[in-house]
This record gives structure tokens, C-alpha cells and sequence, in this order.
């Protein structure tokens, strides 16, 4: 899942930095990643996964980093 | 500032190709989990018009975002709209959620300026804020201080 979710920021996030050098905790919006560009990455995990991002979880804190990605990912995909 | 009004300024700046490019890779969906009907309406013209139009709106509601100053629960994009006027002009307008963070602040009035040119939009937002509800917010921070990460 990880590398899926790599490969999508590298993709869609439109980060100044490599994304292969991010650590999974790292802070994707202090490393340069926008609310616009989040949006994209939103939209194409959602096509990578199969899933779809309900309201109540479009929070900043859910795309803020790696790890924080993978447990969305995974409380949808189980739901 | 002596009056009982506090001004709060967001301005948010926005590539038009990475609209364009959203555009293309996720059509609709992407247009309608981040716009309105209006807005989609609103935005006429060629597809780099239509691109640069998209995203002047898309930087309208960031910096609307940026004098909400929302702490977790996010507002949803299609909560804040740009509503352009036969005239020409715009405003903003806001439910749900947004609407909500805009009474806790005491935010009695929105004005909002939209630009673009050739690969890039930005919007300014200003709101007016009844001092007496807005002088220290629901999580302690003073007007003036935000969390919110802003780009110079």
C-alpha cells in the first residue's frame, strides 16, 4: 500500500522534495504539498483503492503524511 | 483599532495548469467535489479560460479557509462559493459547516477579489468580524495568530 501511496504523491502532490526521501510521519504539508494538490491526491488514491473519501473525514490531518494516508486507506477499505 | 469591528485578510495564489490538469485527469468528479453548480457555470469560456476562471475560484475559497482559521474539521470546498454577479463582481457565500465557523468568529461580512493572469490565479478575501464575539476564539487563540501555514 505504501508504495501505491508513494507513487500518488509523487504523481499528484506536486512536492518540491523526492517523496521516495520522506519518511512515513513526515509532515506532507510542510514539505510543500497544497490544498489544491491534496484535492488530486484525494481523487487518485480514491481511483487506486477503490474507495471514496466521505465529508467527516476531508480533514487536513488525514492527508498530513504517509502514515496518516495508509490509516484512512485502511478504516475505509475495512468499513 | 478601537471600534468593536476586527478585519481578518486571507489571500491564496494557485497555478492554473495544475487546474487544467485536474480537469483532465478527473473531469467531473474532480469539478464537482471542489465547485458548485454555479461556479462550474460561472466559468465559461475556452478551456484555458475556463482553467484560469476554476482556479481564481478554487484560491477564493482557500483564502476563505485561511479567516475561518478552521482547528481539524475542514470545511467542504462546495460550502464556500464564489457568486458572480450579471454585473461582473463577486461575493462569497457559505453554508454548512463554513457557515458555522464564520458565526463563531462573528464574521458579519465577506469581500472578496479574484485575479489572473496567464498561468497563475489569486484571491483576497476580507472579513469583518463583530470584535465582541471574534476578541479570543473557541480554542484560545487571539485574532491576529493563526495556525494555518501561510506562503509569502
Amino acid at each position: 500500500m505504501d508504495e501505491a501511496i508513494r507513487t500518488i504523491l509523487a504523481e499528484h502532490g506536486h512536492l518540491p522534495v523526492d517523496v521516495e526521501k520522506l519518511r512515513d510521519e513526515d509532515d506532507l504539508y510542510q514539505a510543500g504539498m497544497t490544498s489544491h494538490a491534496s484535492v488530486n491526491v484525494m481523487l487518485a488514491l480514491e481511483d487506486e483503492f477503490d474507495i471514496e473519501f466521505p465529508e467527516p473525514m476531508l480533514r487536513k490531518s488525514t492527508f498530513e503524511s504517509v502514515a496518516a494516508i495508509r490509516i484512512a486507506i485502511s478504516e475505509l477499505a475495512g468499513a | 483599532m478601537s471600534s468593536g469591528t476586527a478585519i481578518r485578510v486571507g489571500s491564496d495564489v494557485l497555478s492554473v495548469q495544475h487546474v487544467a490538469d485536474s480537469v483532465a485527469r478527473f473531469g467531473d468528479r474532480y469539478l464537482q467535489r471542489v465547485f458548485t453548480e454555479h461556479e462550474i457555470c460561472s466559468a465559461t469560456g475556452s478551456p484555458p479560460e475556463r482553467a484560469a476562471r476554476l482556479a481564481a475560484r478554487f484560491a477564493a475559497k482557500e483564502a476563505t479557509i485561511k479567516v475561518l482559521r478552521p482547528v481539524g474539521h475542514q470545511p467542504d470546498w462546495r460550502s464556500i462559493e464564489v457568486q458572480r454577479h450579471a454585473e461582473g463582481w463577486c461575493t462569497m457565500s457559505l453554508s454548512g459547516h463554513a457557515a458555522d465557523l464564520a458565526e463563531q468568529a462573528g464574521i458579519t461580512d465577506l469581500a472578496v477579489s479574484l485575479t489572473h493572469e496567464a498561468d497563475v490565479a489569486a484571491a483576497v478575501v476580507v472579513a469583518l468580524c463583530d470584535r465582541t464575539v471574534s476578541e479570543v476564539e473557541h480554542n484560545g487563540i487571539p485574532v491576529g495568530f493563526t495556525e494555518r501555514k501561510e506562503k509569502a
